[in-house]
């Protein structure tokens, strides 16, 4: 499981990282080390393991559905980029 | 058109298989305390959570997993003890964390069935019953909205919607025309809102439809599919699949290919066109969401919701047609929706509060469901209201079918109370008193004004005698004129025929 | 007052011998004097700091104070804070002001605590050297030339340069240890769950969790007292009694058994640390101690399984950041994907991006099960190997870190020297298990070195006992370095 150039454009793409040939070619020698490094988990034997998500093995509590959150449109909409008319701008989204 | 129509229906099965998003109907977001109201002004209802501020964490709110337990419960499916959020990862700027909550391969609902009632729709075919599975149904958050009136060419964000929890229920590909898929959402529909997980609003975006459509050869394998996003009304989704299906068999019979891929339904133009952000190869990179636990379900727990699941339509269904005698078609309408149902059922105690299954209980569930099924719902169509906002209450509506079942006021009688009562309110008794509608029943009466109408017409009384006996509907009318209507009409009919006759 | 300790401290202010506001301006203007060139802050406020410290002294003249009342803490920037620039060490935040408190800054708060300042960190807490910081590299108190470690490294460098009276740190995978361990100071990592991690901006939400660090165990276990605590707004929030962490810090160490991995003193471990930890085993021997040989033989597999899964976790929550709600926006885009990627590509700097590549690539079709999948299940046995150890064992120690603190730039081009250098932490975070750092004399080069003590899950109490003896037997914790 080599990981080439195309994989590093690619994986940048679906990052949302723009990225140079240059940039990519200089990632690809630096992931390609990393991923030497990762290489060593390969040869464990882990049949019958289950994954561990979690470092405790508790069940997801529960909140009572009760509206708890006021309006704080300002505030919130003071640290944006670009606002208008109380909605967050951005490049025209074509579906 | 309709030769080519004619021709290819052996030769090509059409294979639909529907997304269903319900809303859930819950005060507070998923993830977050903000509150759902739907209409809000933008991003007023957009917490910290909703805007995915940097530190912010999601904690699960228990009124969803509640509304998606009764949803399986409903559907006979399992629940399952553990299920597991995921992320679900893809860029789009009403998805403030760059990624969704939802679950991938542990649902909280696995496989159920709805039976459904199929109407053709068009013209001769006949009604039947198909039971459609359900493969799951997860829960998860919905997006915000990208509103894209022109702000200087950019697009607007509104991120109130954005948490709001969803029911996403998943059929087996086992529709095999676009009625059979109305069928299905139409009785979906009626479900979620039966059993108060959604309010149905398809307007308001509660119930949103996505319909996965292929065609193939009779028996072989199934086609390429091509997925139908966003079908807000039952009528587009009919109009969608049609035209998606035809345009898949055209395609491929002039030797061209299905490549997979999403499209949205012109309702303007009538047509299906290819999504274009879509369109790049997505790889969601789901992984278990490291914020969120397992989410266990007690059998306890289902019990409890369990009890407080209400009879279900197809239940009542089965009972209006075997308690109460209805015909199929009856109870169908009855147990469209469970304000309906319950309007029908309020009516019918009024109407004879001691159920006596040995008799007299079906004629007036007949006569109640006549009522219902004409008179209220025309006049509820006409007036453009829903059953909840019905200006006559069942009781009012019982105290009528009362007298008319026990004689009091004929049909037509009947028909004025009932204009009285939805206008301006009162029972049927005070408005039969006020109105003089109480109908004649005294033989001795009747037969008085029947000998005076036959005297006073000896050319027509003829002319009945000479075997011309629809000139009987000029005498019926006659009396009714002069018993101003009241004559009971049973009555009225017995001795003007043996009077005639003689 | 500079080496008090938050008891004497605490004392002082409560004595009305100082006042908190004093307390504040004296730290202050260490700060403005020594930050220069140490760059342990990004931001300071003295105007939020002094109101904090105004209302505090109001508390202590009430007669109202807790513990830490008035007393000034330096939070790391990775805590939201409300109306405190909170940048994660981040362009992508260099102008976000935060809108709310986090858990941990509350209960500061609540406790009455100062806000001192925003430490400098590895941006979004990636990184085992201060080096990746957007706001620039942090200096070794005790040698300009040397890294502080990381990511918490501003942190360690105010406890150590004195430039705070203490400091929260968080540790996804030694963060919290390793700069405590080469500048010379005490910190404590809880076990996963104990700290909420609301408002902490998080970088692998499975392994992230604060703690508190400072000069001593004592003074760690009273921090503790205010930090952890359960909060309803973290699903991964433990619901456990509130407990006393100095309750047990004067217990005697009479059969204590210490389990020594092997694994932790095998090759890459330098001389000089490996001599300064046998002594510090030497030196528990004399308190009472037992010691017992074991083997956490999947603990060569942190590192990889570590890199792994950090990212994965970090390339989704990092995705969050894209220009739209706040944060960083490139100035020029022609569409709504240039945006995303350019404002991405120049707000995250180098290692950011590696990692969301790696994280990425990881999770992506085809290589899940390879990676992700079989990164969870060894992290399983890995897990396992701590619970079979502390079958034998009270506490495991061994060295926080291979070697004492590298020059600055040293590792800079090669990241996978850079990853190894966290190689006895990263376990006990995928573990979940509490560990802690304290310091046990000094490398060859008179760079600090840091002794590493693992506890059970929950047994932090136990676990700075087992410190706090140590510091009333050996006076290490006490050195400062004398740059200053």
């Amino acid at each position: 499981m080599s990981l080439n150039i195309e994989d590093v454009h690619k994986v940048a793409r679906l990052a949302r990282l723009a990225m140079t040939e240059q940039e990519a070619q200089a990632a690809h020698i630096q992931l390609a080390n990393i991923f030497g490094l990762i290489a060593d988990m390969q040869a464990v034997d882990t049949k019958g393991i289950t994954p561990m998500s979690h470092a405790q093995d508790v069940s997801q509590r529960l909140r009572e559905d009760v509206v708890t959150e006021t309006n704080q449109r300002e505030l919130f909409q003071s640290i944006a980029s670009q606002v208008e008319a109380g909605l967050y701008l951005v490049p025209q989204v074509i579906e | 058109m309709l030769h080519k129509t004619f021709v290819r229906a052996p030769e090509w099965e059409i294979v639909i298989g529907l997304e269903v998003h319900t809303q859930l109907s819950t005060s507070s977001k998923i993830f977050s305390g903000a509150s759902t109201t739907y209409g809000a002004e933008p991003n007023t209802q957009a917490d910290a959570v909703s805007i995915a501020l940097p530190g912010v964490l999601p904690v699960l709110n228990k009124g969803a997993v509640e509304r998606a337990i009764k949803f399986g419960l409903a559907v006979g499916a399992h629940i399952a003890p553990r299920s597991v959020f995921a992320r679900k990862n893809y860029f789009y700027p009403d998805l403030p964390k760059g990624y969704q909550i939802s679950q991938f391969d542990l649902p909280v609902v696995g496989q159920g069935a709805l039976t459904i009632q199929v109407e053709p729709l068009s013209g001769n075919g006949k009604s039947y019953e198909k039971v459609v599975r359900i493969t799951r149904a997860h829960l998860e958050e919905d997006a915000g909205k990208s509103l894209h009136e022109d702000f200087h060419g950019m697009t607007g964000i509104d991120l109130n919607r954005a948490g709001t929890p969803l029911l996403e229920i998943v059929s087996e590909p086992d529709m095999r025309s676009a009625a059979e898929a109305v069928a299905y959402a139409k009785t979906l529909h009626s479900l979620v809102r039966w059993i108060g997980i959604c309010d149905g609003n398809m307007q308001e975006g509660s119930f949103r439809c996505d319909a996965n459509v292929s065609v193939r050869r009779p028996g072989a394998a199934l086609g390429t599919r091509r997925e139908i996003k966003n079908l807000n009304s039952f009528k587009f989704m009919q109009q969608a699949i049609e035209y998606e299906a035809q345009w898949q068999i055209d395609t491929l019979e002039n030797g061209g290919k299905i490549h997979q891929a999403t499209v949205l339904f012109d309702s303007d133009k009538c047509e299906t066109r290819a999504m274009r952000s879509k369109e790049e190869a997505h790889d969601y990179r789901y992984f278990p969401d490291p914020d969120l636990l397992p989410l266990d379900i007690s059998p306890q727990w289902i019990e409890e919701v369990r009890a407080t699941l209400p009879e279900l339509p197809e239940a009542k269904r089965a009972r209006y047609v075997s308690e109460l005698g209805l015909s199929t078609y009856d109870a169908d309408i009855l147990t469209g929706s469970r304000e309906m149902a319950g309007f029908f059922e309020a009516a019918l105690t009024s109407l004879t509060p001691i159920p006596s299954p040995a008799g007299g209980r079906g004629e007036q569930a007949k006569l109640c469901a006549n009522w219902l099924i004409g008179e209220v719902s025309a006049q509820l169509n006409r007036d453009g209201l829903d059953m909840v906002q019905c200006p006559i209450s069942a009781r009012q509506l019982g105290g009528m079918l009362k007298r008319i079942a026990d004689s009091t006021i004929s049909n037509a009688g009947a028909k004025e109370v009932f204009r009285t009562m939805w206008s301006e309110g009162g029972d049927a008794d005070a408005i039969i008193e006020a109105k003089g509608l109480k109908q004649v029943s005294d033989s001795g009466a009747i037969e008085k004004l029947v000998d005076e109408i036959i005297a006073a017409n000896p050319a027509q009384v003829a002319e009945y005698r000479s075997g011309k006996e629809k000139v009987f509907g000029f005498f019926v009318g006659l009396a009714m004129k002069a018993s101003k209507g009241k004559a009971n009409p049973a009555q009225l009919n017995e001795i003007l025929k043996l009077k005639l006759t003689k | 007052m500079l080496d008090s300790s938050l008891q004497q401290l605490g004392s002082a202010l409560r004595a009305r011998k100082i006042s908190s506001v004093e307390l504040t301006q004296l730290y202050l203007d260490r700060i403005a004097a020594f930050n220069p060139a140490l760059n342990a802050y990004i931001t300071t406020n003295a105007e939020l700091s002094l109101a904090q410290a105004r209302a505090a002294d109001v508390l202590l003249a009430g007669g109202k104070a807790q513990a830490l009342t008035g007393i000034p803490v330096a939070q790391k920037d990775i805590f939201c804070a409300k109306g405190w620039r909170t940048t994660c060490g981040s362009k992508m935040l260099e102008n976000f002001i935060a809108p709310y408190d986090a858990h941990v800054i509350e209960q500061f708060n609540k406790a009455g605590a100062v806000n001192l300042g925003k430490t400098n960190m590895d941006e979004f807490a990636m990184g085992s050297s201060n080096e990746t910081s957007y706001f620039g590299a942090v200096k070794n108190p005790w040698d300009q030339k040397a890294v502080p470690g990381g990511s918490s490294g501003g942190a360690a460098c105010a406890v150590a340069a004195r430039l705070c009276a203490a400091a929260t740190g968080t540790d996804t995978g030694g963060s919290i240890r390793q700069p405590a361990a080469l500048c010379g100071i005490s910190g404590i990592k809880p076990t996963y769950g104990t700290v909420s991690r609301y408002g902490m901006i998080a970088f692998a939400s499975s392994l992230d969790q604060a703690g508190p660090m400072a000069r001593s165990a004592e003074d760690l276990a009273l921090l503790l007292n205010v930090m952890t605590g359960f909060d309803s707004r973290d699903s991964t929030s433990l619901q456990r009694d509130k407990e006393d962490y100095a309750r047990d810090l004067n217990k005697p160490l009479a059969g204590l058994r210490i389990g020594l991995p092997k694994e932790f003193f095998a090759e890459g471990l330098a001389q000089d640390v490996a001599n300064c930890v046998h002594t510090a085993i030497a030196q528990y021997k004399q308190l009472g101690a037992t010691v017992v040989d074991i083997s956490l033989p999947n603990s060569k597999l942190a590192v990889p399984v570590y890199y792994v899964l950090a990212p994965a976790e970090a390339s989704s929550n990092l995705s969050r950041f894209d220009g739209v709600r706040y944060g960083y926006r490139a100035p020029e885009y022609s569409d709504l994907t240039e945006m995303y990627e350019k404002s991405r590509a120049q707000g995250f700097g180098e290692e950011v991006k590696r990692r969301i590549m790696i994280g990425t690539y990881v999770l992506s079709h085809g290589y899940y099960d390879a990676y992700y999948l079989q990164a969870q299940k060894i992290r399983r046995l890995i897990a396992q190997d701590f619970a079979d150890a502390f079958k034998q064992c009270d506490v495991i120690m061994g060295p926080t870190s291979p070697s004492t603190a590298f020059n600055l730039g040293e590792k800079g081009d090669d990241p996978v020297q850079m990853y190894l250098s966290d190689i006895y932490t990263i376990a006990v975070n995928l573990a979940g298990l509490p560990g802690m750092s304290i310091p046990a004399g000094f490398g060859s080069n008179g760079r600090p070195v840091g002794l590493q003590i693992i506890g059970n899950y929950f047994a932090e109490a136990q676990m700075l006992n087992v410190a706090h003896q140590y510091q009333l037997a050996i006076d290490w914790h006490t050195k400062q370095p004398n740059v200053i």
